[in-house]
């Protein structure tokens, strides 16, 4: 299962399929292999079609058979979603994002390698981040490692370069008015951008995910799995809560995803949107670490990030994990509202 | 909509009658608008000012006849008091637009005079501040999403993601479109390709696109899809004569085959060559709304005597009655208004004036277009 998100989350624009569960085989319909495939062969077929042979004949006149779409309005959303999906995996400034994400756990994996060689195969440093001690005696937790190092800045910057972007670099481009006048729907359009942006952000966590227990598998050893509260797991159940972490990670970051669409909707320029979503982000774990704060850290939107561990233990401490999760559902709710509160609303001038 | 409308529309076509129609004084123009009415009003449009159905003759009036039709029904775009305030600035000034369908409109107006604007606010970009309008029939804004589909626009120029291809930004649009069918799409967007003439470009990406090709472009964004109505803001602007050119004979096309089209342009040369009817806009009012032909013959005719004897000229054009007398050096120049200049220039024989010349030039449109809409080009809109 793991290995083949891989395989998508490489190829960009596939994330979804993997990611988007029970809609995910229609939404790669709709990628890129929808048009090579139903294009070229809807028209070859076309002129001898009945509808479509009406519409044909003059070749400038109008074709309303040709346009007219009487189809189910899910396909339509889930179109729009393919575009919009293409358009964030398709751009490199994101590739090189993703690029970033899938060098990171290598880049440590390597780098836990090299020191555990050095240090005669033995111990494996023992200072440093959570997780990280243990990745010499099982490679599982290379990914636990990465998460954590890469949930402090460099996951939260790619869904808030994505997040600025969605509405605010529409509005800078001058692309919005053109969407707008199809008419797309407002309410539809941030709708459509808010999913794609989950989608994103699910994907960056699956990619780290995937990489990283790739090269702790090829650099250490993999077996059953400690558990943080000391009991040992077989190397599938070990697996299974890694996946827990990975999606709770993901909600964490569709929370971060709907505070910066907010922030997006009230600027034309993408580069302030991301900035003020990264200062967002980093203001709040500032805050999360001083002590004399305590009173508000736990309406702290990072607050619960690295609650994942409550994942980790036997059994389950599911009701950190559970409080966590309505921190976040609590941050999409307003800041969902407030996107969509001001972007149906404002004026679009740009 | 008749497809015929828009060639009958054509303004050497149109019969005087039906301009004293399309032009007459439209109720409750601000003072200032009125004022420019004024003379034309009273000029030819004197049956106008009595015409019950003040907004619903325009265009199609030659071929509507004389049965009493549904006011507003023969209109693509209707506003009324149509306004929208910045701040402090008040962008537009409570406009009442009224676009025949099958016509081709000129929106004209200096730079600033609230064009965009007044397109944002009919395609439901802006809300108005206060106003309301219809477009195709339907009631704004609450009928964007049933409204929009049959109109195409192009707003202040065009705007698409450089790193994409032609062909992959039109279907970027066409996705958006939630009454597009996919399986009709590549088909269709090389249709709206070909007609604009980018079918060998669709493959490059945006970014190299000249400023022509983006522009052709972005018109064949509306294209997508059969339309009713076509609003297009300054479809020219920066292109080369050749672009220039091109673009308005894929205008002419379009309306050629029914479709209403609402230009913007701040260039005059540019709508007399393609609109049946026009509205000037000036500082957020819109100050004229009529037929090309009305717009041509609706400034005041002036008469113009050239004489060695400019003092006794002027006094006689004076006695006479005529307004605004002006004396140059061996010139006197007044309003004609409704003498005629052959009992005028009898007058001036009588009187002993040595006439070397009369003369009554019309205004040009030029002439018009800056009457209408000051001098200097102001940007205070």
């Amino acid at each position: 299962m793991s290995t083949a998100d891989l395989g998508g989350g490489a190829g960009g624009a596939g994330v979804p399929a993997g990611a988007g569960g029970p809609g995910g085989g229609a939404v790669g319909a709709g990628g890129p292999g929808a048009r090579a495939a139903g294009g070229p062969g809807a028209w070859a077929g076309g002129p001898g079609a009945t509808a479509v042979a009406r519409a044909v004949p003059d070749g400038s006149g109008y074709h309303p058979e040709l346009a007219i779409h009487p189809g189910a309005p899910v396909s339509s959303w889930l179109r729009f979603l393919g575009s919009e999906l293409r358009l964030i995996f398709g751009r490199r400034r994101n590739q090189a994002l993703l690029g970033v994400l899938v060098a990171l756990p290598i880049l440590i994996g390597v780098a836990l390698r090299l020191q555990a060689s050095s240090a005669g195969g033995g111990g494996g440093g023992g200072q440093g981040p959570a997780f990280f001690s243990q990745v010499t005696d099982n490679g599982v937790f290379l990914a636990l490692a990465a998460i954590t190092v890469l949930l402090i800045l460099v996951l939260p910057l790619a869904v808030a370069v994505v997040a600025g972007d969605s509405i605010a670099g529409e509005a800078g481009l001058g692309t919005l008015r053109y969407l707008l006048a199809v008419p797309v729907g407002r309410t539809r359009l941030l709708f459509i951008k808010y999913t794609a942006l989950v989608i994103f952000g699910l994907a960056a966590c699956l990619l780290v995910t995937v990489v990283s227990l790739a090269t702790g598998a090829a650099l250490f050893p993999v077996g059953p799995v400690t558990l943080l509260s000391g009991t040992t797991v077989p190397l599938a159940a070990g697996l299974l809560r890694l996946l827990l972490v990975t999606l709770y990670v993901g909600a964490a970051m569709a929370a971060v995803g709907a505070i910066g669409i907010a922030i997006s909707t009230f600027t034309e320029h993408a580069i302030a949107a991301m900035a003020a979503i990264l200062v967002v982000v980093v203001g709040s774990e500032v805050a999360d670490s001083v002590s004399q704060f305590a009173v508000i850290h736990p309406f702290l939107p990072t607050h619960f990030w690295l609650s994942f561990d409550a994942l980790l233990r036997s059994p389950v401490d599911w009701a950190s994990a559970w409080h966590g999760l309505a921190s976040f559902a609590a941050y999409v709710i307003i800041f969902g509202s407030i996107a969509w509160a001001r972007f149906t609303t404002a004026d679009v001038t740009s | 909509m008749s497809p015929g409308g828009g060639p009958d529309a054509q303004p050497d076509q149109i019969s005087f009658g039906g301009d004293g129609d399309a032009g007459g004084d439209q109720k409750t123009g601000p003072g200032h608008r009125a004022s420019v009415w004024g003379p034309l009003a009273t000029g030819h449009g004197a049956g106008a000012q009595g015409a019950s159905g003040q907004r619903a003759s325009g265009p199609g009036a030659s071929g509507q006849g004389a049965s009493g039709q549904d006011q507003r029904a023969g209109l693509a775009i209707a506003t009324s008091g149509l306004a929208k305030r910045f701040r402090s600035q008040l962008a537009v000034a409570g406009i009442d637009l009224a676009v025949p369908r099958g016509a081709v409109y000129g929106f004209l107006g200096p730079n600033g005079s609230g064009k965009t604007t007044t397109i944002r606010m009919l395609l439901g970009l802006i809300e108005p501040t206060s106003g309301s309008h219809e477009m195709l029939g339907v009631p704004m804004p609450g009928g964007v999403n049933a409204v929009l589909p049959r109109v195409g626009s192009l707003v202040e120029g065009p705007a698409f993601y450089p790193q994409l291809s032609g062909r992959a930004n039109l279907a970027r649009l066409d996705a958006a479109d939630r009454m597009a069918s996919r399986r009709t799409a590549a088909e269709r967007i090389d249709r709206a390709l070909e007609r604009v003439g980018l079918l060998a470009a669709a493959g490059k990406r945006f970014r190299a696109y000249s400023l022509g090709m983006k522009q052709r472009l972005a018109i064949a964004g509306g294209l997508l899809q059969p339309r009713e109505l076509m609003i297009l803001d300054e479809p020219t602007n920066g292109l080369d004569p050749q672009g220039t050119r091109e673009v308005r004979s894929l205008i002419r096309e379009i309306a050629a085959e029914g479709t209403t089209i609402f230009v913007s342009s701040h260039l005059l040369a540019e709508v007399e060559q393609i609109c049946s009817h026009v509205g000037v806009m000036r500082a957020g009012q819109l100050v004229f709304e009529g037929t090309l032909a009305d717009l041509r013959g609706g400034g005041a005719i002036r008469i113009v005597v050239r004489t060695p004897d400019v003092a006794a000229a002027s006094g006689v054009l004076a006695k006479l009655g005529l307004a605004d007398v002006r004396s140059a050096d061996s010139e006197v120049s007044a309003d004609l208004g409704a003498e005629l200049p052959e009992v005028i220039c009898a007058e001036l024989v009588h009187a002993g004036v040595p006439v070397a010349g009369l003369a009554t030039p019309r205004p040009s449109l030029e002439d018009r277009f800056v009457e209408l809409t000051g001098e200097g080009f102001d940007v205070n809109g």
